[in-house]
């Protein structure tokens, strides 16, 4: 046994010496741990999309980095804080695991915020959207990418409100995400001297949305909020569709829209929505050129989430090989001081509340029209910068910011 | 007026147990399924949301590989899934009668899971929309709400179906050799009739109307991966309440269960989705057997 010992160490010495840098990379790995929904509600607006988008940030630092190998692995959490929660404990108690990432679910989001917490390790949200991540239940290392609630509100909610929609209703999910969203789309609405006149919560997931569509037909709103995402509203926009709300006059507004959702309904149902997004893969050569090759593999656009997630791991290794260290507090020092600089973000602050700060886009769906065929499905209207969408950094109720 | 006390005018009221009794028709349709499986195989068949699924997707196919539009879907499709599930009652549910029921339910749901997994990984999770066929689009403004016209037509055509299974069972001669099945299968055969078939046939049948209920619902929500295990426990409840094993029970607590669901959604639209639960777990207390079964 002694001398068994004796030879671990001699060979762990060794492999320190072979490669300098990696004297600071703990457990010689660099072990990134992605939860995602694979198979449910989620799992088209991140999911498996995302775990591409984390391998191709990888294969841009050719599988290693300050000498040390870059390792990726996934689990499905199934939108259960009670799965995510334990699997994250496991990864980064036995499994070596440095940082978490994607995190799509509010609730999620927030079980592993708690065990990052605890183990000191970095957590890169890019799915989860409640803007509380950085305010109220902020950790001093979670980071909050790809966008947030109160963006949403910013985008799409002022853009309803400034073409007349001054009375809003609103269907919401009913757990912390749908809340969060409807209250930061409330406060942009009430800004802007609009009313909210009422909303109803609805189960998640649900599939029959003609019962709530017609509640809210019953208020008289101008405009009908969906605080929901994926499934849920691609549900309440065909429900809206089939019992004739927007012919009758009231608008829907769905807040947090994906490409795949407006894949999913096609644009003869889709058309005319506004939605907010982080990104579109046809902005620019770079975007076109990443989302071509992302989608050589997958077969389909990327969303906001799934982008996100390329440029979040990228930065936190480009943090790593700068440093030549995974040690939590210098990578996220780095990570803080450098800009993000990359397809998905164009000088990307990441601030001490874990807000990463970029600019997003007011975008409207095309009308069957003008599409030239599969995906080319958005028109970006205007681009709403970084400041504006995220609030300063002195709004943020962060306690460690 | 009641209505008024409650703060809600009359007019959503009347709306939502309309809609209710839609969202009840569905339930009926596939509880039916389930009771006449239940009744018959003794077989607790959780892969039924998984074949109504089944049944959407069977009808997305005919229309787009084999040009056979919503009518043609109505009549192929469950024939199709109707298929598949005297494939699966032969090859794979056959081998477990006899035993402990809990191993059916054991297989059916890992079948279940292996479908839907397939499935969302072709597929994804987002659906396929279907389009309402033509003769059924628009709608008619009732007053009180705006009915669309393929709303009410999966309320003629659920009733339509449920009838013709209830007179199949209780009036006619198969019905009955049926019945005899359940109660005690040697006897029967020892008349002669080929009981193994007659199981095999009822199996397909539940099946096929699981798949009917599925191009019921194409036009409705996205032709999806999951629909089926979105409904699938709700109806179960569904079937606990009404007796298990009985057709009239599952007709009626279907479309009563579906009503129930639709006024909590205005009254309390979180509990929504418990509600179906809160009244099975009474029923139970109250009448162990449920409200149409027969005490064992």
């Amino acid at each position: 046994m002694k001398l068994f010992k004796k030879l671990a160490a001699s060979a762990s010495v060794l492999a320190m010496l072979a490669s300098g840098a990696s004297a600071e990379i703990s457990d010689g790995v660099v072990k990134i741990g992605l939860l995602t929904d694979m198979s449910g509600t989620y799992s088209d607006v991140a999911g498996p999309g995302t775990i591409t988008a984390a391998e191709m940030a990888i294969e841009e630092f050719g599988g290693t980095v300050a000498g040390a190998p870059i390792e990726l692995v996934s689990a499905d959490h199934q939108n259960k804080a009670d799965i995510s929660a334990n699997k994250a404990r496991q990864w980064g108690d036995t499994e070596k695991v440095d940082a978490f990432a994607e995190l799509v679910t509010t609730s999620v989001a927030m079980a592993v915020f708690e065990v990052a917490k605890q183990q000191n390790k970095i957590a890169l949200v890019s799915g989860a959207a409640s803007s509380p991540l950085t305010n109220d239940a902020c950790i001093p290392t979670g980071l909050h990418w790809t966008y947030n609630t109160r963006a949403l509100g910013v985008g799409t909610g002022s853009a309803v409100v400034a073409e007349g929609g001054d009375s809003w209703f609103f269907l919401t999910a009913d757990y912390a995400f749908g809340e969060a969203l409807q209250g930061d789309v409330s406060k942009v609405v009430e800004a802007a001297g609009g009313k909210v006149l009422g909303s109803v919560k609805h189960p998640f997931p649900a599939s029959d949305f003609s019962s709530f569509m017609l509640q809210a037909q019953a208020s008289g709103a101008k405009v009908i909020g969906l605080a929901n995402a994926g499934g849920d509203t691609i549900n309440a926009i065909k429900a809206a569709k089939e019992f004739g709300i927007v012919e009758a006059g009231q608008k829907i507004a769905g807040l947090l829209v994906f490409l795949s959702d407006v894949h999913a309904l096609g644009l003869d149902t889709a058309q005319g929505l506004q939605m907010t997004v982080s990104f579109y893969w046809d902005m620019n050569d770079e975007t076109r050129e990443w989302s071509k090759r992302f989608f050589e593999k997958t077969g389909k656009m990327p969303t906001g989430i799934q982008a996100g997630t390329y440029s979040a791991v990228r930065h936190y290794l480009k943090a790593i090989e700068a440093t030549g260290s995974d040690d939590t507090d210098t990578v996220l020092a780095k990570m803080r001081e450098m800009p993000v600089e990359d397809m998905f973000a164009n000088g990307g602050v990441l601030r001490t509340d874990g807000r990463m700060v970029h600019d997003m886009y007011l975008a409207e769906v095309k009308s069957p029209a003008d599409s030239s065929g599969p995906w080319d499905y958005l028109k970006i209207v205007r681009t709403i910068p970084g400041e504006e969408a995220f609030g300063p950094l002195s709004e943020s109720t962060c306690p460690t910011k | 007026m009641l209505t008024d006390l409650l703060g809600f005018p009359p007019q959503v009221l009347f709306g939502q147990l309309l809609l209710g009794l839609i969202n009840g028709a569905f339930y009926a349709v596939l509880s039916l399924g389930l009771a006449v499986i239940f009744g018959l195989l003794n077989i607790v068949n959780f892969a039924h949301g998984a074949l109504y699924m089944l049944g959407a997707f069977a009808t997305l196919g005919l229309t787009q590989y084999l040009g056979i539009g919503y009518w043609g879907a109505l009549i192929f499709a469950p024939l199709i899934v109707g298929a598949i599930g005297v494939g699966l009652e032969r090859v794979l549910l056959r081998r477990l009668s006899g035993i402990d029921h809990l191993y059916g339910l054991l297989l059916t749901f890992g079948l279940a899971l292996v479908i839907e997994g397939t499935f969302v990984k072709l597929f994804g999770a987002s659906g396929i929309p279907y389009p309402t066929p033509e003769a059924l689009q628009g709608g008619v403004n009732l007053g009180f709400m705006f009915l669309p016209f393929y709303r009410g037509w999966v309320v003629v055509a659920s009733l339509a179906v449920c009838v013709a299974t209830w007179y199949l069972f209780e009036r006619t001669k198969i019905g009955a050799y049926l019945r005899a099945g359940t109660e005690n299968p040697r006897l029967l055969q020892a008349f002669g009739v080929n009981v193994p078939l007659l199981t095999t046939l009822a199996y397909g049948y539940g099946v096929a109307l699981a798949a009917f209920a599925g191009v019921l619902a194409a036009p409705i929500t996205q032709v999806n991966p999951l629909m089926g295990s979105n409904l699938i426990i709700v109806v179960f409840a569904v079937v606990v309440i009404g007796g298990m094993g009985s057709i009239m029970g599952a007709v009626v607590t279907g479309l009563s269960m579906g009503v129930i669901e639709g006024l909590t959604k205005v009254f309390w639209p979180e509990a929504s989705s418990t509600v179906i639960f809160v009244v099975m777990a009474i029923v139970l207390v109250l009448r162990p057997a449920g409200l149409f079964g027969k005490p064992a």
